[in-house]
């Protein structure tokens, strides 16, 4: 038995695991508040603009999308396996492709702001 | 003596077998949730990036009851989540101090006031009141 | 003292005889203050003397009773009748196969606690003469708490993962490379890293916790896993991003 690669998708998914611990339930009662018509000053366009057009925060957006993305993704992975679906390799590459599909979707839009 | 061992078939009920078994799964599934929200905010960046109008739309997309509907289920499973994770926490990471090792509850206490002070900070940073 | 009328629902496999398991009650007159071990005695010695089953201490120290207690992996010897209401339902220890009733084929488990090397591999190897190795009480309480496992396998009963992936090496196994790995007198952590570092090592885990609920010590080995996992990935980054540095 060899010592495994699993640290690879391990490490970002603690990582990722913490970070929406900590910001995601706040950052969805923003999404909340704005679709409720009590939208926080921060999502109007012109302050998400600014916000957003501040290379800081670009890369700190970018981070959260992957860190999220990524350890969702791979908490499917093995929720699907605990329901039964025995295509590891098939599921992993799917999730993790979304993810990082994800990612690179949301540094392009970055990049246009 | 003949030896014929039998095997117990392993299927998916496995789930129901215990409350604690239940209770992981919906922690697991948070991930759908978590997923899927973060995969709409991908959207968000990109109505931003494409302009005033296109921002309107993203807008008025979260302000449809289905949307309603999808955030409140979504906070309540990112906080289960948070609530699970945080007191996992010292599980993964003990801290010994002297002889002892600092109790449970401080180390998950600290993780949650963490949390508390970060989500009132953003919620007062991004003009939620 | 008085007494108590329990049914007892155990599920029989005969081997020889049978297909397949299934289940025979058993009516007795137990007293109040026995455990499930006490009743199964009672029904070998006075009703049934093929009913088989394993057990020793009788106080839960040997590990030898773990069985199904009404779907919950316990040691038969700690399960007291008076917790329970109705019949009793009694099978053997979920996810092992089961070799003849209640006793289950456990060389699973035995073939991964030995692959862990679950022994003092002495980090500095010292002649009897030189005398005993030293710990201070920090040093013990590191690694105490993953010494009290009894192998009684409850965690393998308990982890989904294990009944799912019967590769897994399982809670026990984890735990008790971690109990050497944490002992200051050791120097076999490299040594056992390519067993619990596997696929089939701490990663098939994925924190469910049941293992450290049903556990009769309070080992914790699902606190254990998670800490290998998290010392493996920082050892896994630091060879691949910062080869130079020694571990």
């Amino acid at each position: 038995m060899a010592r495994s690669n699993k640290p690879i998708v391990w490490g970002p998914f603690a990582a990722g695991g913490t970070v929406t611990a900590l910001v995601t339930p706040v950052l969805i009662l923003l999404t909340l508040l704005a679709g409720l018509g009590h939208a926080p000053d921060l999502l109007a366009y012109d302050a998400m603009r600014a916000f957003a057009g501040h290379w800081l925060a670009k890369l700190a957006l970018a981070g959260v999308v992957f860190l999220s993305l990524w350890s969702a993704a791979h908490r499917l992975r093995i929720t699907c396996y605990d329901l039964g679906v025995r295509a590891d390799t098939r599921v992993a590459t799917i999730v993790y492709g979304v993810a990082l599909a994800g990612t690179a979707a949301s540094v392009l839009y970055l990049t246009r702001i | 003596m003949s030896r014929k061992p039998y095997v117990r078939p392993v299927t998916a009920e496995w789930i129901f077998r215990h409350p604690r078994y239940v209770r992981y799964m919906v922690r697991e599934f948070s991930c759908l949730f978590i997923g899927s929200w973060t995969l709409l905010m991908v959207w968000g960046l990109k109505q931003l990036a494409e302009g005033r109008a296109a921002w309107s739309v993203f807008l008025d997309v979260l302000k449809t009851p289905e949307s309603v509907v999808f955030h409140v289920l979504a906070l309540a499973f990112a906080a289960y989540h948070s609530v699970t994770w945080f007191r996992l926490a010292p599980k993964a990471l003990p801290v010994q101090r002297g002889e002892d090792f600092v109790a449970d509850g401080v180390i998950s206490g600290a993780h949650f006031a963490v949390w508390a002070v970060l989500s009132a900070a953003v919620l007062l940073l991004a003009g939620a009141f | 003292m008085s007494e108590r009328a329990i049914e007892l629902e155990v599920l029989r496999y005969n081997p020889e005889t049978d297909r397949e398991p299934a289940f025979q009650r058993y009516a007795i007159t137990c007293r109040e203050e026995w455990v499930v071990l006490d009743a199964l005695n009672h029904i070998k010695e006075n009703v049934d003397p093929t009913l088989s089953y394993r057990w020793s201490c009788h106080m839960a120290v040997c590990g030898s009773c773990g069985m199904m207690i009404n779907g919950e992996p316990k040691l038969a010897c700690k399960a007291f009748l008076r917790e329970y209401t109705g019949v009793i339902r009694v099978e053997p220890l979920r996810h092992f196969p089961v070799e003849r009733d209640l006793v289950t084929v456990i060389d699973d488990f035995m073939e991964k606690l030995k692959r862990v090397r679950p022994y003092l591999m002495p980090k500095d190897v010292k002649a009897l003469e030189a005398g005993e190795y030293r710990q201070t009480p920090a040093q013990l309480n590191r690694f105490k708490q993953y010494s009290m496992c009894i192998n009684c396998m409850l965690c393998y009963a308990a982890c989904p993962e294990y009944g799912l992936i019967p590769k897994y090496i399982g809670p026990a196994a984890i735990a008790l490379a971690h109990r050497w790995n944490q002992d200051s007198r050791d120097g076999g952590r490299a040594a056992r890293q390519p067993e619990i570092a596997a696929t089939e090592g701490a990663w098939e885990c994925s924190f469910v916790g049941a293992c450290s609920e049903v556990c009769p010590e309070h080992v914790d080995p699902a606190g254990a896993i998670q800490q290998v996992k998290i010392k493996s990935t920082v050892d896994w980054y630091q060879e691949h991003l910062m080869p130079w540095l020694k571990k």
